[in-house]
């Protein structure tokens, strides 16, 4: 790391010792994203074992056993204790392990999984992109609950566990561990382990680097899986109200480390390990998801004659393709459109002619009737002619009759008589 | 919450040509902000220390520029800076050396430790800037240099197996030495400043300050600041990246009132009150470096290291970083933009 760097002494204080401090306030001014994922059979404590590790109700509904598929709820929430934001999403898997024919159940949950890591790689790509405010959802850690049948792992468990752990932190819990005895609970422990190792799982190891942590995490290590109790109700002992259950021959005290493995969850998650789990979802997990995903769309680091060819060229050649690509497309639609005109020019033209001869058709009847009519008037002309001429005749003779007689008596005398 | 990338015309065109993405799974999300109400300590405050822990593990890299004519005491400060030998003083140009016929850049690494931080420090000295006839163009090399640091980062950034930590070799804090003329700044330090003060962090200093009374020095730096000003220069705290309000007063009262800072730089040691300091030897007295009667190395100190030394980083990296990387690769090819780019929808490199 330091290669080639000479170590200097400084001859006063400087006061760069408050870097730590420094980049500590920059991030709480930030807040902390995390995310579990809880995996585990309908009714095994998922939702239980959250409340009691953060000692909150979570609104959260308890699901059926006869969904078609393994789906997966996702929920967010905000917690704050004194000065640290925590943006806390929970996602439980819903359905597992119900359907009669288990052999997708994994896939809905290594497809959310990839969905995170590929939301985040889409941000990283973008060329304004905004990397700080972004809300991270990718999992930092994966409970994944086992049944405490006492005997061994199910095939689905191995399935599930070996597809995810390139994956994700896995953190195997044994749930509603009550219903095992102490001695049933070590073997079952140490079955579960050992058939881990033989089929090559890799679980989420407890780092041992820091010599601060190092002892607690390594004797954590050796109590995996975790037995695990959880409860919503808080039951009275001595003077206190204890998160506990409450059965006929005693009390199972969730906190208590000889009851179960709740104490030791809590520690290893979230006083001990919480930035790790982070930083090997980050530094581990999601670079192995982005080397995969660029590989799969043909980006490389080394090129054809083993040179080393940047993401740029290989991009630019991409992108080159593409710009070509979408110029012969444009191109064939634009035929086809161009097609499609002269169809429809036809169409229209074709229907344009027989408009016209309609048309004509029509001016021709027109002009028939019209003719018609004409010869129709003219006769009534003539009719009327006539019987004006007759009617100035007959007026004429009338005038010509009543000159020596005063018509009005005449026509009296005519009545009487 | 995302729920998947922005669909637009032309990325659903190019998902025919790179393989479709796997079909998400239907996820309902309730609505953020449900402030969920705790019944007792939980413990994630714990994930401060683990943080610290961890970063003083990994240790920090700091890379400090100096720029300013010869003679202005730049290697002293960054000595003093620091309390130790991290840059060699050139003792002038003698008739044997040649006088450099450009600006050269030249970058010195040590890694120094305090209270358990191990900091790998980098100064980068800038000889012969503003020491030519004619200077025109003398911040060219430097802007190369800077800009070369971003595409080393980009580089490695950008590949498929990333290193796990990418060396980060980009400048964070540029000193500019400007002249205890008393008068105004010189065209060459406008010019410096207008073309870098857009890629990387400026810090204006006046040299040597120990030639001025205080009078001189107030009007100095208010006339200083005002060219500034006039001339668009947006020196290192920039008004546009204060985040909030604490960070604007607190950035305000140092950009108006402090800023540039009127320093003394020195290496030796006097008795001064029965103390040992560091101090300057004069006829007429001993000025002490860190003393703030005297000048105002002590605030420029506390000032880069002691509170802003974090935030030099980050803003190099958010803000700088990013501007160069999307100018590079908007640059890419010269073939014509894909999309165009609406509030919303950024243009992806798929």
């Amino acid at each position: 790391q330091n290669e080639g760097f000479r170590t200097l002494s400084l001859s006063g204080h400087v006061g760069f010792d408050s870097l730590p401090d420094q980049l500590v306030k920059k991030a709480i001014k930030q807040g902390f994203c995390f995310n579990i994922l809880c995996i585990g059979e309908t009714g095994i404590g998922k939702s239980t074992l959250i409340n009691s590790l953060f000692n909150t109700n979570f609104d959260d509904p308890a699901s059926i056993h006869f969904l078609p598929s393994v789906q997966l709820r996702a929920q967010t929430y905000t917690l704050q204790e004194s000065n640290v934001l925590l943006r806390l999403t929970i996602v439980h898997t819903v359905g597992f392990g119900d359907q009669i024919n288990k052999e997708d159940s994994y896939q809905p949950i290594v497809d959310y999984i990839d969905a995170q890591f590929e939301a985040y790689l889409q941000e990283e790509l973008k060329m304004k992109r905004s990397l700080p405010s972004y809300h991270d959802t990718r999992i930092h850690v994966c409970l994944y609950f086992i049944s405490p049948t006492g005997h061994s792992l199910k095939s689905l468990d191995l399935l599930t566990m070996k597809r995810l752990d390139s994956k994700v932190n896995i953190i195997p819990i044994i749930g509603k561990a009550d219903s095992i005895s102490k001695t049933e609970l070590q073997e079952f422990k140490n079955k579960i382990m050992s058939e881990l190792v033989s089929n090559d799982v890799q679980i989420y190891q407890f780092p041992t680097d820091d010599e601060t942590i190092s002892k607690a995490n390594t004797i954590m290590n050796g109590h995996l899986p975790f037995a695990i109790v959880g409860s919503t109700e808080l039951v009275k002992i001595g003077n206190k109200m204890v998160r506990a259950r409450q059965y006929p021959w005693g009390i199972v005290e969730v906190e208590n480390e000889n009851h179960c493995d709740f104490v030791k969850l809590r520690e290893m998650l979230i006083y001990t390990n919480m930035e790790d789990l982070r930083e090997q979802s980050h530094a581990r997990h999601y670079e192995l998801y982005r080397r995969c995903r660029l590989e799969e769309m043909g980006f490389r680091d080394i090129g054809p004659e083993n040179k080393p060819v940047s993401l740029q060229e290989a991009y630019e050649a991409k992108r080159h393709e593409f710009y070509f690509e979408l110029q012969r497309e444009e191109e064939e639609v634009r035929q086809r459109f161009v097609q499609r005109v002269k169809e429809k020019e036809a169409v229209l033209k074709e229907a344009e002619q027989q408009i016209q001869t309609k048309f004509e058709h029509r001016m021709l009847m027109h002009q028939e009737v019209k003719m018609k009519l004409e010869k129709k008037k003219k006769v009534l002309e003539g009719e009327i002619a006539m019987f004006l001429e007759k009617k100035a005749n007959a007026e004429l003779l009338q005038s010509q009759a009543s000159v020596s007689t005063p018509v009005v008596s005449l026509k009296r005398d005519k009545d009487r008589k | 919450p995302h729920t998947g990338p922005v669909e637009s015309k032309n990325e659903a065109a190019m998902s025919e040509l790179v393989p479709e993405p796997r079909q998400k799974p239907v996820v309902p999300m309730k609505p953020m902000g449900i402030n969920a109400n705790l019944l007792g300590y939980i413990g994630i405050d714990t994930i401060i220390e683990q943080m610290r822990k961890k970063t003083m593990k990994t240790g920090f890299d700091f890379n400090i520029m100096v720029v300013g004519q010869s003679g202005l005491g730049k290697s002293t400060l960054v000595n003093t800076l620091f309390k130790s030998q991290v840059s060699r003083k050139s003792s002038g140009w003698n008739r044997e050396e040649k006088i450099p016929k450009t600006v050269e850049i030249k970058a010195i690494g040590h890694v120094i430790e305090e209270g358990g931080v191990k900091m790998k420090l980098t100064v980068i000295d800038t000889p012969g800037f503003g020491d030519q006839i004619n200077n025109e163009n003398c911040w060219e090399p430097i802007e190369k240099y800077i800009n070369e640091q971003y595409e080393k980062f980009l580089k490695e950034e950008v590949n498929i197996a990333r290193k796990k930590r990418i060396p980060d070799t980009r400048v964070h804090c540029c000193l500019y030495f400007i002249s205890p003329t008393g008068h105004s700044l010189r065209p060459l330090d406008l010019e410096f400043m207008k073309h870098l003060s857009k890629v990387v962090n400026i810090i204006p200093v006046i040299a040597k300050a120990d030639t001025m009374t205080l009078e001189e020095k107030s009007e100095f730096k208010q006339r200083v600041r005002k060219e500034l000003e006039i001339n668009g220069i947006e020196f290192y705290p920039q008004k546009e990246f204060d985040e909030d309000l604490e960070d604007k007063t607190e950035n305000d009262k140092i950009r108006q009132e402090s800023m540039p800072f009127a320093v003394v730089g020195s290496d030796k040691e006097y008795q001064v009150n029965g103390k040992r300091v560091l101090g300057r030897k004069t006829p007429w007295g001993i000025i002490e470096v860190e003393n703030l009667t005297h000048c105002e190395f002590a605030l420029l100190r506390d000032f880069v290291i002691r509170t802003h030394l974090q935030d030099l980083k980050e803003v190099t990296h958010n803000i700088h970083y990013e501007t160069y990387r999307a100018k590079r690769l908007n640059d890419n090819g010269g073939l014509p933009p894909m999309t165009v780019e609406t509030e919303e929808n950024h243009e992806s490199n798929l």
